[in-house]
């Protein structure tokens, strides 16, 4: 597969705040690229300077082949966008919406109506077609968004959150339309701050963390990072706050992370510790309610490369808002 | 910029051409979108009616005969509200809802964008005022003298009005900021421009300030058309007033738009 967006060495300034550091990566053709970090780590600033609407303060990219900076129109006609918040005319029905974008991308008039029909077709909007969007409910907004971001056959689509602020059925029917719109040959380019979803949707992954690029490989490769640690789950009735502490003071331990009486202890050799870490409960007389061992997911790998509790990252960014800084 | 088109083969000229079609049928796309979404509303279009028709009455009960001395600045006054109703918000709210993003997204000029904004705005003022002189010069009695400048003159001042309105769209940030700064241009117009006093008789520095306001030559000219060469300036200098006003202010916002553009986003 050829390299389809390059970017080199992006840097991004508001002010004298950092919000873009140093940020090099290549995204090969037909591949979905996820964009993984917490709310605030340069994701969307980064999105937002790949499709030239924000100026790097230095640095560039190429999207197939077009200097995103100086020829921003080519760069435009190669892209689809599908912004955090969705941003059709509230006024305009979804038909009305997708045809003035076909009119805007200078679609011939007799493609218009058909590719907006197919469109409202593949997306399962035919019904809601004559409805106006600020009437349509958040997924089908959320879809007809992206409905809108195909009109003009992209060979990019960039979807900068996708499935923020839907319910558990829209978003699982979002992530199915991604994953069959990759089978068509797009190239997807997606920000997340959703670990499950990056790793379910995404060939290869950068996590980013203020600003700067951690790590970028495969899912597979990044959690073989943390294959050499061993991870156990302790359910327990209650937790005393003496009991923390004396977890905490053992030997053996890299990380506990606690969530109200469940415990996952993240340990190099489990053989070591697990004798301590059971007689530690025992002694303390609280009652074990079950007991897991697990394999480090994409989440343990992100915890250990940010330093960050994965629960931040759970945590959604107000619908609309300003650019991420 | 360049806007996309397949005509590589093309001799110069003709590119320029189809470059230029192009981007006026997308500025007329982005009008239509606009009339459809914001202009063709009935609160609008009530309110760009409703004014001159207020205006009419409360005058023709004061002063029946004198009315028609009137008439010029009434239409010059129904293009100037009709034309920056929601010119002057139009920008800043789209720009708010994150819509404006859209436009910035798809393959346009930002000349393209503006006109369209600007064509929208144009369109709809001249609708209103169309529905209104066509029924006020028969009832008062009046004709057309120079039928051709009076189009043009209504043509040239709706644009100027509508690229004020678009002018202060791109220079704010809020919607409440554009609606303060519009009515801080239009309504001191009302007194300042010959719509019922004439320049000449008002007090010094005003004609100074009266001079300065693009309405001043809308009412002037309209006064040649229809009061018999009643205007105090030559016609033809009110016609290549109005267009001085056209370019400075189309430049004016451009160059604030995309500065903001760089800065905003």
């Amino acid at each position: 597969m050829d390299t389809i967006i390059r970017v080199n060495d992006l840097i991004k300034f508001y002010g004298t705040v950092l919000a873009v550091d140093h940020v090099s990566f290549e995204v090969k053709g037909g591949e979905v690229f996820g964009f993984l970090g917490p709310n605030g780590a340069g994701k969307t600033t980064t999105i937002r300077m790949m499709v030239g609407l924000t100026q790097p303060s230095s640095g560039t990219a190429w999207i197939d082949g077009h200097d995103v900076l100086k020829e921003s129109v080519e760069v435009k006609r190669t892209i689809g966008l599908v912004p955090e918040t969705s941003n059709l005319y509230g006024e305009l029905t979804s038909l009305e919406n997708l045809i003035y974008q076909a009119e805007l991308y200078g679609i011939a008039r007799k493609e218009r109506k058909d590719r907006a029909f197919q469109l409202l077709e593949e997306f399962g909007l035919k019904e809601h077609e004559e409805k106006p969007f600020q009437k349509l409910s958040r997924g089908l907004k959320r879809r007809l968004t992206i409905a809108a971001a195909l009109i003009h056959h992209p060979k990019i689509l960039f979807l900068d959150e996708p499935t923020t602020g839907l319910d558990v059925m829209s978003a699982r029917r979002l992530r199915k339309l991604i994953l069959d719109s990759k089978k068509k040959g797009l190239t997807i380019f997606l920000t997340t701050h959703y670990i499950p979803e990056a790793e379910s949707l995404c060939d290869r992954i950068a996590i980013i963390v203020q600003g700067k690029i951690r790590i970028i490989d495969t899912p597979e490769n990044i959690k073989a990072q943390v294959k050499e640690t061993e991870i156990l789950e302790i359910g327990l009735d209650r937790l005393p706050e003496d009991l923390k502490g004396l977890l905490l003071s053992l030997d053996g331990i890299e990380k506990i992370l606690i969530d109200e009486n469940r415990i996952r202890f993240h340990v190099k050799s489990l053989n070591q510790v697990a004798f301590h870490i059971l007689k530690s409960i025992e002694d303390r007389g609280v009652k074990i309610r079950s007991i897991n061992t697990l394999s480090p997911n994409l989440e343990d790998v992100f915890i250990r490369l940010t330093g960050l509790d994965s629960e931040l990252m759970k945590i959604d960014k107000p619908i609309k808002g300003g650019p991420e800084s | 910029m360049i806007l996309p088109c397949h005509c590589e083969a093309k001799p110069k000229q003709s590119l320029i051409w189809i470059q230029m079609k192009e981007e006026i049928k997308r500025s007329y796309f982005i009008a239509k979108k606009d009339m459809s979404a914001y202009y063709l509303k009935p609160p609008l279009i009530s309110w760009g009616l409703m004014l001159p028709i207020v205006f009419v009455l409360a005058f023709y009960f004061r002063n029946p005969i004198g009315i028609k001395e009137i008439v010029p600045g009434l239409i010059g006054l129904t293009l100037l509200f009709s034309c920056t109703s929601m010119a002057a918000i139009v920008i800043t709210f789209e720009k708010r809802i994150g819509a404006l993003e859209r436009l910035l997204l798809a393959p346009l000029n930002i000349r393209t964008i503006l006109f369209g904004k600007t064509l929208g705005s144009t369109l709809f003022g001249l609708i209103i005022t169309f529905c209104i002189t066509i029924f006020l010069i028969p009832i008062m009695g009046l004709s057309v003298n120079h039928p051709f400048s009076f189009v043009i003159i209504i043509i040239l001042s709706g644009f100027t009005f509508s690229l004020l309105g678009i002018l202060i769209s791109v220079g704010v940030k809020e919607v409440f900021e554009a609606m303060t700064m519009s009515n801080f241009f239009r309504f001191p117009m009302i007194f300042l421009c010959g719509v019922f006093f004439p320049v000449s008789s008002m007090p010094f520095p005003l004609p100074i300030v009266s001079y300065l306001l693009p309405l001043t030559y809308t009412v002037d000219g309209l006064k040649h058309c229809l009061l018999e060469d009643k205007g105090s300036i030559p016609l033809i200098l009110n016609l290549l007033i109005l267009l001085g006003f056209v370019i400075l202010i189309y430049a004016l916002s451009f160059y604030i738009f995309r500065k903001r553009i760089r800065q905003e986003f």
